[in-house]
């Protein structure tokens, strides 16, 4: 298994959109990374420039410490699972399975063993001698998987493997590439636009936002700690509420104003000389409802979604008619439609960020 | 609401046998004896008689021409499919500066006007003595064959997803390889199709076949057929025979292949 | 870069080298001494005449001979009348065509019958239906009471028997161009359009021809170049005659080179026939926008 480094790499198309940019990346050898990001947000690129697919404008490329910028993708050893699987469709699954080995002209005997067992591993044997068309789409996936293992690569690549699976099928794969990765032991950069699935597979993830790496860091870091609102607001869902705050100067001194809470943000710490503005965060988990008398914000109950275990309720806050803030409470809790209630802020779960930068910053 | 299906159907049909009927009347006319040639004409035909055929490949020796077009045309496919799919990979999927120029000069060449390279075209032949040869058919042939080819395999080509391609390199093949494992397997149908295409264009084309050969050794069957010449009259019966056995041939390849023409002539190119 | 751009471009060049020189020894070259030829005097009747440098004289004496403009009108009302009729032909019978959803194939085979056969036995059986007079054409018409014309020896009445083969052999062509062209227009259009309360005719000028407008475009455009270039069928069926009076320009130039040997004048009535075509061609590109071509090349 091998390292993936990427240092200050651009990539700007030939019609002067910049795909890339200034971007710093580094998977440690056996690392499960997933590049997450909405779409325009350069991850593909991100993979196709490793993949050597094609070849970024500035920067360089490293594997296990090598530079292969300019080496071409048929001589970096590296498997890729399409989006689209891109089986060969005239050649059988066995074939598919040894094309790469056959290329590499491994001998014979060992081909075969290897597609066996990794036919095995995948539960595809049965479908060696079947051509694509005849497989459904989670048994193409698996093909395409068996393609990459097959052929033992420095690391893996896969471009949003799991995108065209049915939902329930998602979510089982999502478990069995976990599975794989961990006894495979191998280095896999995984692209998605799925927060949930960067959530769940990565040791590590990285959110990409217009070109450039937003934040990277364990799953539950970029939860608890977001860098920036986008972030934010990208994982968790339902996603985080948002409050743009200003501080004013009154005659009894400066005080925070946030729509449709009454809260001064310097109770918790967050002072000010006034003429501030700062965006306040709370996640839906982090708020509780409570008696309209006792809360941070008073407001009506605009739409009930009973998930079952839980409810989300969005509460249209008195003094801020344009949003409505999302709380999720205990399935069986006593909450209607209408129903006049107050909110509650954990005050040690807030996030604070620039106005301008949406960047975190801490309470001072 | 059935008026709605009904006209066009009709319409359809109505045009279908207005399409039809001289060709039909190319048929009969062929098979029937001189005398009742100018006579009235009978949609039903009272008398069939083989004589026209008989002088054509007896009298005339029919075969020749035939064997000429043969040789011409399929030497002509031939030759510009596998270069032409050569150079359509290449302007379809690699990615080098110019490509577009050179899609637009295969595309300005495709439309000059075949009379206006006769002359130069006659007198290299000439010089290099290929007139009324079949080398001397075959490369002024390439100057409608390979735009065509060219342009009707780049779309083709371009069908293909890319994926497989990539996938391929990423399997460690080469362009080559995966030209020839991934790619032509998958594009015969396209092949196919631009080398039916193309001998028919050949089969049927006559301003070359004319200026280029000397006698009837070398006639194409296009050039064979008008060069006719009777002892006292013209000899339709014959022309006519000839007519059908030109077209017959045609006819089986359109049979056959009607919608893959079709598809790829929308698809990929409009020549002619 | 990668070497693998490098490479691949090099592969690419590769790759396109024989076709593109093949081409360019065979198409290039020729054009270019055409219009190098058609600056000398060059007859090869008179060798002893040599092969005189006389920059425009040949295209002087082009432009000021009745002949040639009679050719050129020839071919121009020609090409007007025939590519009228067959678009107009043609996209009616695709509409209809497009109704239709059974027999397909039949109806394709048949309809493309016209299109794949030599122009060389169009042209003759077209003559042979008009010549014999009791003949298809000719028997019809003295049935219907009236009094057909001796066809090919009139100058005016030779046209119709011309027109009427391009007609049929090419029609049906267009026909199923366009008919592509309509299938690939949605067909929800159409349902929104009734609901709103269209009639056939609404529909037709509002959502059929505006969206069909490409296609017809380049129909036009391929039919009329090929229609003013016109050489086999008028070739064939008439030889340009009675006299000159069918006689289109490719012809007029394929009888001074190959008839007459006079070849530089032959060059440059060819440059103006190549002229003439490329400059409508461009015209016509630039009018349906570079926009679909390049979107191809790319």
């Amino acid at each position: 298994m091998a390292s993936i480094a990427l240092e200050h790499i651009s990539k700007i198309h030939p019609n002067g959109q910049v795909a890339l940019q200034n971007l710093d990346l580094a998977v440690a050898d056996g690392e499960l990374l997933v590049l997450v990001g909405p779409s325009g947000s350069g991850k593909s690129t991100v993979l196709r420039l490793i993949a050597g697919l094609d070849a970024p404008t500035s920067g360089r490329i490293l594997i296990d410490g090598k530079d292969v910028t300019a080496v071409p993708p048929q001589r970096r050893d590296l498997a890729m699972v399409f989006q689209s699987y891109a089986l060969y469709p005239h050649k059988s699954v066995r074939d598919n399975l040894a094309f790469g080995l056959k290329v590499r002209r491994t001998n014979p005997a060992e081909i075969r063993a290897r597609v066996e067992r990794v036919a095995a591993v995948l539960g595809i044997g049965p479908l060696l001698d079947r051509k694509p068309a005849q497989l459904s789409g989670g048994q193409r996936q698996r093909v395409a998987l068996g393609r990459a293992i097959v052929r033992e690569p420095a690391a893996f690549l896969l471009d949003e493997p799991l995108s065209n699976l049915d939902p329930v099928l998602r979510v089982d794969m999502r478990t069995e590439l976990g599975l794989l990765h961990r006894s495979l032991g191998a280095t896999m950069v995984h692209v998605t636009h799925d927060q949930e699935e960067a959530m769940t597979l990565g040791t590590r993830v990285g959110v990409l936002r217009d070109g450039r790496l937003e934040q990277q860091g364990a799953p539950l870091d970029l939860f608890e700690r977001p860098a920036s609102v986008f972030v934010a607001t990208f994982f968790g869902s339902p996603a985080m509420n948002i409050w743009p705050c200003q501080s004013a100067r009154t005659a009894s001194g400066t005080r925070w104003v946030c729509p449709g809470l009454a809260l001064d943000l310097q109770s918790i710490g967050i002072s000010t000389s006034g003429e501030d503005r700062v965006v306040l965060g709370v996640r839906p988990h982090d708020l509780t409802l409570a008696p309209p008398g006792d809360a941070d914000g008073v407001g009506r109950v605009e739409v009930l979604e009973p998930l079952g275990a839980t409810t989300v309720v969005h509460v249209r806050l008195d003094g801020a008619s344009e949003r409505a803030a999302r709380v999720v409470v205990p399935g069986h809790a006593p909450v209607a439609l209408d129903d006049n209630v107050g909110i509650r802020i954990r005050r040690d779960r807030v996030h604070l960020f620039d106005e301008r930068t949406g960047l975190a910053v801490r309470p001072s | 609401m059935t008026s709605r299906r009904v006209w066009p159907a009709l319409g359809t049909v109505f045009a279908v046998i207005l399409v039809l009927i001289p060709l039909y009347w190319m048929l009969i006319s062929s098979f029937t004896p001189d005398a009742r040639l100018f006579g009235a004409p009978a949609l039903v035909p009272r008398a069939l008689v083989l004589d026209h055929y008989r002088a054509l490949f007896g009298g005339r020796g029919f075969w020749t021409p035939i064997r000429n077009s043969l040789i011409v045309a399929g030497a002509t496919t031939v030759l510009s499919v596998v270069l032409g799919a050569l150079c359509a990979y290449s302007l379809a999927r690699l990615p080098f500066r110019g490509r577009g120029a050179v899609l637009a000069f295969v595309l300005a060449v495709s439309m000059f006007p075949q009379i206006s390279i006769v002359p130069p075209l006659y007198l290299v032949l000439r010089g290099l003595r290929l007139i009324n040869t079949y080398p001397g058919l075959v490369l002024p042939y390439l100057t409608f064959a390979m735009p065509l080819t060219i342009w009707l395999l780049v779309g083709f080509f371009r069908q293909l997803p890319v994926e497989l391609e990539q996938a391929a390199s990423m399997d460690g093949a080469g362009r080559l390889r995966t030209l020839w494992e991934i790619v032509l397997p998958l594009a015969w149908p396209g092949l196919a199709t631009t080398a039916i295409l193309t001998f028919l264009y050949c089969w049927n084309e006559f301003l070359f076949a004319l200026s280029f050969t000397l006698g009837p050794e070398r006639y194409t069957v296009p050039v064979a057929i008008a060069l006719f010449r009777g002892q006292y009259q013209v000899p339709w019966g014959e022309i006519l025979a000839a007519a059908v056995v030109a077209t017959a041939p045609v006819a089986a390849i359109v049979l056959v292949a009607q919608r893959r023409i079709v598809a790829s002539l929308t698809a990929g190119a409009v020549v002619g | 870069m990668t070497r693998t751009m490098k490479n691949d471009a090099r592969v690419g060049w590769a790759f396109a080298f024989p076709a593109l020189a093949a081409i360019v020894l065979v198409a290039v070259f020729p054009i270019v001494w055409t219009g190098w030829e058609s600056l000398h005097l060059d007859d090869l009747r008179m060798p002893w005449l040599g092969r005189r440098f006389v920059g425009f004289d040949n295209y002087e004496e082009a432009l000021s001979s009745a002949r040639f403009w009679s050719a050129m009108a020839h071919a121009a009302v020609f090409t007007i009348v025939a590519v009228a009729i067959e678009l107009v032909g043609g996209l009616v019978l695709a509409l209809m065509m497009d109704r239709v959803s059974r027999g397909r194939g039949l109806i394709r085979t048949a309809v493309l019958l016209p299109w794949a056969m030599p122009t060389v036995v169009v042209a003759l059986l077209w003559r042979f239906m008009f010549e014999s007079p009791a003949g298809v054409v000719n028997g019809a018409l003295a049935r219907a009471g009236v009094v057909p014309p001796t066809w090919f020896a009139d100058a005016t009445a030779a046209w119709v028997p011309l027109i009427l083969a391009d007609v049929w052999k090419m029609t049906p062509f267009v026909a199923v161009l366009l008919l592509a062209g309509l299938q690939n227009i949605d067909r929800s259009l159409y349902d929104a359009a009734r609901i709103d309360g269209a009639g056939w005719i609404r529909q037709l000028m509002e959502i059929t021809l505006p969206l069909l407008k490409p296609a017809l475009l380049v129909a036009f455009i391929f039919r009329a170049l090929d229609a003013f270039r016109v050489f086999d069928l008028i070739y064939v069926m008439t030889a340009g005659g009675p006299g000159t009076a069918t006689e289109p320009i490719a012809l007029y130039t394929f009888s001074r080179l190959l008839q007459t040997l006079r070849f530089g004048f032959g060059s440059a009535l060819s440059v103006i026939v190549f002229t003439v075509s490329f400059v409508f061609a461009l015209m016509c590109i630039s009018f349906l926008g570079r926009g679909a071509l390049v979107e191809r090349a790319s």
